[in-house]
């Protein structure tokens, strides 16, 4: 190992991995040991059964209309509290982590409460014919509560350090203000919306405490992959609870990998040769 | 492009950054608007330019009152003080810009040789492929020229065009600048806090202070008739003598200098190192030498008058001076202000 001027580095480095290995890697590979235990055969038909498969479908789905949603409106919120300064302004930024605050039962208690057909938002959308409680939406709002604050935090810093020069720039070389937001300030937020993205997506895709009571949790429909492993577990079934969580651990690795190498693609320009 | 500036304000908060400036620019003319910091020559620019609406006054380019015309419209070349570039487009995309998101369409093929031409304008031929974060200070800053000289700009505006980099690279750069303005006769204006570069450069130099313009010429007008003490100081280094003034001749310690047209009274004598010098003998100021400082083209000195004033003067290399001579300083000549 080379020499290092800053101190402290095999005592911290120490500490943290060995950290980082009891928390994070052991249950994983827990997990990954129960499921191989299965045999291929099992362990096959566990995840691809229908019940498994329609699982997968309404999490991923629902994941992804709302990193989707979360994608705009978190943009639009971290603009707006970069770019602007309005009276309430330090409420409505603290209320950006209220998600991550809140517990999430808490959170998905509340949701049900307003979107049940007798609620007050679900009253007035169940008049428009739109139900939302117990049904694939009712996950996608509750997904979307919980991970909003990855993507404004993730841009907001970004959006603060933008030069201004920049826009003036393109500004005075002609550009129109649409123009200039596609071409100058979104390709400079692009790494950090993917970094938002990913955060964003991964939650949703593992969140079970906020979804559960809004959810309605029908077999076939509305229950989520987290949920089937919860009942995997309380049948004393580990090995399946293992198997299928084993796919959600996947996806997610999948989605993180895949949204890493977008943003090092997208900050090619700052590698120096 | 000729620009008139009649009586331009700019106040922000409670800072009055800009007070009552009209300013006449013909056109092709390359003028530097110099001042120390907070003097307002950025927040002039910036107004000619559209990148901040003057509060009282009227810009006018050529016949046409452009005071309330936006940036986008104005027509302006403006290169920032860091250059701006975009980070994430190459060299060639930066310059590029402006003509692909212009309102006048213009053929890709025509943009890319637009893009060749002034790659070779600005002697960066071969490196329109880097991006910004792969290429020096100097060769930036010359990309932000070309990137501003790409949409046919009226005027060229520069804010601290040399600021940023070192001082060979600055050097050249300036000799270089002055040939593209020759080169292409466009009306420009900088600003800078550098007196070298402001003189070296420009055709005129318009001195600024607390917002106000306090003199403007030729360098040489600015520099041999320099109107007021500030300029004197702000110009470059010199000595202060208190002085007084008696029947048109300035007394300053044993020093004496004729004044024409001067009232009597208490006044300061003003005098560049390079107009003082050092005899053995009187008539003179009498000082003592505290301190030699040895320079590649000549030798500073550094005295303390009996009086105890401090004074700076060169001698030639040959002198052989050294601390604790004592003599005389006497005076060439030297510019007398009253107080």
């Amino acid at each position: 190992m080379r020499r290092n001027v800053l101190p402290g580095l095999r005592l911290s480095l120490g500490v943290t991995l060995l950290y980082a290995g009891l928390i994070v890697v052991l249950p994983l590979a827990a997990l990954v040991f129960k499921a191989a235990s299965l045999g291929p055969e099992d362990y096959w038909r566990i995840v691809s059964s229908t019940r498994a498969l329609a699982s997968y479908r309404v999490t991923v789905l629902c994941a992804l209309g709302a990193t989707i949603f979360n994608l705009f409106f978190g943009l639009a919120l971290a603009w707006v509290l970069t770019r602007y300064r309005f009276p309430g302004w330090r409420i409505v930024d603290a209320m950006v982590d209220l998600p991550f605050a809140l517990p999430t039962a808490v959170a998905g208690i509340s949701l049900t409460a307003l979107f049940t057909t007798n609620g007050w938002f679900g009253s007035i959308l169940a008049d428009l014919g739109i139900k939302v409680a117990y049904t694939p939406l009712g996950i996608m709002i509750a997904m979307c509560f919980t991970s909003l604050p990855f993507i404004v935090r993730t841009v907001q810093p970004v959006l603060e350090d933008l030069d201004p020069a920049l826009e003036e720039a393109a500004q005075s070389l002609g550009g129109s203000d649409w123009t200039i937001f596609r071409k100058v300030i979104l390709p400079l937020l692009t790494p950090a919306l993917l970094a938002g993205v990913s955060l964003s997506f991964a939650r949703s895709l593992g969140e079970f405490g906020a979804i559960i009571f809004i959810a309605g949790n029908q077999p076939m429909s509305t229950e989520i992959t987290a949920l089937l492993v919860f009942i995997r577990l309380e049948e004393y079934d580990y090995q399946a609870a293992a198997a299928v969580a084993s796919v959600l651990l996947v996806t997610a690795f999948v989605m993180l990998a895949l949204t890493n190498w977008m943003q090092s693609r997208a900050l090619r320009y700052t590698v120096r040769n | 492009m000729k620009i008139r500036l009649e009586n331009v304000v700019k106040t922000f908060e409670t800072f009055r950054a800009v007070r009552d400036v009209s300013l006449e620019i013909e056109s092709g003319e390359l003028v530097a608007l110099l001042g120390p910091s907070g003097s307002g020559k950025t927040t002039i620019l910036r107004m000619v330019a559209g990148l901040e609406y003057a509060d009282g006054g009227h810009i006018y380019f050529g016949d046409q009152d452009a005071t309330d015309i936006p940036v986008r419209d104005r027509g302006v070349g403006f290169v920032f003080q860091h250059y701006a570039l975009f980070p994430h487009m190459t060299v060639a995309e930066n310059i590029a810009f402006g003509m692909k998101v212009s309102r006048v369409k213009r053929e890709k093929a025509a943009i890319e040789v637009r893009v060749t031409d002034l790659l070779r304008l600005v002697r960066l031929e071969g490196l329109g492929d880097r991006f910004p974060a792969q290429i020096s200070g100097g060769q930036r800053q010359r990309v932000a020229l070309a990137r501003a000289l790409s949409v046919d700009p009226k005027v060229l505006l520069l804010d601290e065009p040399f600021g940023a980099l070192d001082a060979n690279v600055r050097h050249d750069l300036r000799r270089w600048l002055r040939e593209i303005h020759r080169e292409l006769g466009i009306t420009t204006i900088f600003v800078t806090h550098d007196q070298e570069e402001a003189l070296d450069l420009a055709d005129r130099v318009v001195i600024l202070k607390d917002g106000h313009i306090i003199q403007q010429g030729t360098a040489e007008d600015v520099c041999r008739n320099p109107q007021s003490a500030f300029v004197m100081k702000f110009l470059g280094d010199a000595n202060v003598l208190a002085a007084e003034v008696r029947d048109g001749r300035a007394y300053a310690s044993g020093a004496a200098i004729d004044v024409f047209g001067m009232a009597d009274g208490k006044a300061e004598l003003y005098a560049r190192p390079a107009d003082l010098d050092w005899s053995a003998q009187g008539p003179g100021i009498p000082a003592s030498i505290t301190r030699v400082l040895d320079r590649p083209d000549g030798r500073r000195v550094l005295a303390t008058a009996e009086t105890g004033e401090q004074l700076e003067f060169d001698v030639e290399p040959e002198r052989g001076l050294k601390a604790g001579d004592g003599g005389f300083v006497t005076l060439r000549r030297a510019k007398v202000f009253a107080l």
